[in-house]
């Protein structure tokens, strides 16, 4: 095993920034106090929840009022669509979300299945892209909302969002999105995207883990699904989680004070490495759309070869990336983001994400190329017998 | 996901890799579960097999596990080689974990199904 890590998994997860662990370190022992409590200990407690509030709300162009904080990315779906259907049931019984969004989403989906709703899972093109018309076609009476990914955590693509806001508000539906990929890489305006409801995670931009907000517009109908104390007002019980909300806020205003700055510098870096790719590896299919597409994500196809072996043979020389299907029992193999984009099932296991981000350096970009033409040669030659 | 050193060691450099021109038998056998593919070949002397490759499209289990069983079938009767398992070619591997043990079953199938595939060809009953 190679000692130098090469990290190409931010869309996995990405270190807490040290400026982030800093801005949290007092609140884990000097103010530790419980924000709910009276006396003065508290009162910084509560004043670091207020200012990571607004530095959330900032981020997304919302109010202070309408953001909330959870545990992470997959709390924020669960209760964005749980919290509107249950609240909304006389309005109707329907929801409206798409075949490549997060299992956060389409497990929910299936529970509320469960319960009695009925949900259509739109398709995408070859892209991944969702179609705005295909929404309006397939909202009836009964839609109460439509949950539609900001960008896609497989391959990157970057959907229409203020195109499918306004074709749900047209017809008075409720929109929600999985914003967990963009936030940080994608300028967010929830009221310019006619946003009404957004699901964001700490650790995808340099924040901590077990950390998220949801961003609930005011006036939204949202049942509660967290029971107990009454904290933020009543909505999400629960002690607050002081050290990650004040590393939530520091992180996302770090991450949105330059998306431009910080899109250009990964996307020089991955352009680089793609066409790099491209240039030295015959037989490779790019995943996901050509342009609209996250700064920092590759998702690529290597005819003939198991994508997992090739995991394996990077990963002896400290490459860290991901794969669109496991061989595993009991997993979905191949990637549904991938069978919905129409990808024969050869190629989708043969699919290798690479996601950049801060940790990306040129000498990461130049290690790659030299190791991954060797890795897929030599799967080839196991699997096809070629010279 | 952990594997032993064995495992890696015939990932890394796995034994019998390729084609034989003169097989006397030949199989292609997948996986339901996870779309491995295992091509083998065997050559076969007085119901002995004499010699013997494959290819795999597969994780890193898969592949270790078929060069580890053509290793294992190597010289030995085909009655022997029948009754070869996967567990025994897990066990030679040094384990798999759980999730891959169905990788092993595969290098069973293509040893078996390449066994009737030569007593048809033979004119014999399969086993």
């Amino acid at each position: 095993m190679s000692e130098k890590i090469h990290y190409f998994d931010h869309a996995a997860t990405t270190p807490t920034h040290p400026e982030v662990v800093a801005a949290m370190l007092p609140y884990f022992t000097e103010h530790f106090g419980n924000p709910s409590s009276l006396y003065g200990l508290a009162d910084e407690s509560r004043e670091a929840v207020d200012r990571a509030r607004g530095q959330v709300a900032a981020a997304l162009g919302a109010s202070p009022a309408e953001i909330f904080f959870t545990a992470g990315g997959t709390e924020s779906d669960n209760w964005a669509l749980k919290g509107v259907a249950l609240a909304n049931r006389e309005k109707g019984d329907h929801i409206i979300t798409t075949a490549i969004e997060h299992h956060a989403i389409l497990h929910t989906c299936e529970f509320l299945e469960r319960q009695g709703f009925s949900v259509t899972y739109l398709p995408v093109d070859r892209y991944g892209m969702v179609d705005p018309a295909a929404v309006e076609a397939a909202i009836t009476d009964r839609t109460v909302l439509v949950s539609v990914m900001t960008a896609n955590n497989e391959v990157g693509t970057i959907q229409p969002i203020a195109a499918i806001g306004a074709v749900a508000h047209e017809h008075g539906v409720l929109f929600h999105t999985d914003a967990v990929q963009a936030v940080g890489n994608v300028p967010i305006d929830v009221d310019a995207m006619q946003i009404d409801l957004l699901s964001l995670s700490g650790h995808k931009f340099y924040g901590p883990k077990g950390t998220g907000a949801l961003y609930i517009r005011d006036g939204v109908a949202i049942e509660t699904l967290v029971h107990g104390g009454g904290q933020e007002k009543g909505r999400r019980a629960g002690t607050e989680n002081l050290p990650g909300i004040v590393g939530l806020g520091a992180a996302i205003e770090r991450a949105c004070g330059d998306i431009p700055g910080h899109a250009a510098r990964v996307a020089a870096l991955r352009d680089r490495l793609l066409d790099g790719i491209l240039e030295r590896v015959p037989e490779v299919t790019l995943n996901g759309h050509p342009t609209e597409r996250l700064p920092g994500n590759i998702n690529i196809s290597f005819a003939g070869i198991d994508g997992e072996a090739l995991l394996t043979l990077l990963g002896m020389q400290g490459v860290c990336a991901s794969t669109g299907s496991a061989c595993s029992s009991g997993e979905e193999a191949p990637s549904h983001v991938l069978t919905a984009m129409g990808v024969p099932p050869a190629l989708a296991r043969a699919s290798l994400r690479l996601s950049l981000g801060d940790l990306t350096t040129g000498a990461d970009i130049d290690f790659l190329l030299d190791a991954l033409p060797d890795a897929v040669a030599r799967l080839r030659r196991l699997s096809r017998g070629h010279a | 996901m952990q594997f032993t050193e064995t495992v890696m060691d015939h990932f890394t450099n796995p034994r019998n890799v390729g084609v034989l021109e003169d097989a006397d038998a030949f199989v292609e056998v997948g996986s339901s579960e996870c779309g491995d593919t295992t091509a083998l070949y065997l050559k076969i002397e007085d119901d002995r097999i004499v010699d013997v490759r494959f290819r795999t499209l597969g994780c890193a289990a898969a592949i270790a596990s078929s060069s580890m069983a053509t290793e294992m079938i190597k010289g030995k009767s085909l009655e022997e080689a029948w009754a070869l398992t996967n567990r025994e070619v897990a066990a030679a591997l040094g384990g798999l974990p759980e999730p891959k043990m169905h990788c092993s079953v595969l290098a069973e199938d293509a040893i078996r199904q390449a066994i009737n595939a030569y007593r048809e060809k033979q004119g014999l009953e399969p086993w």
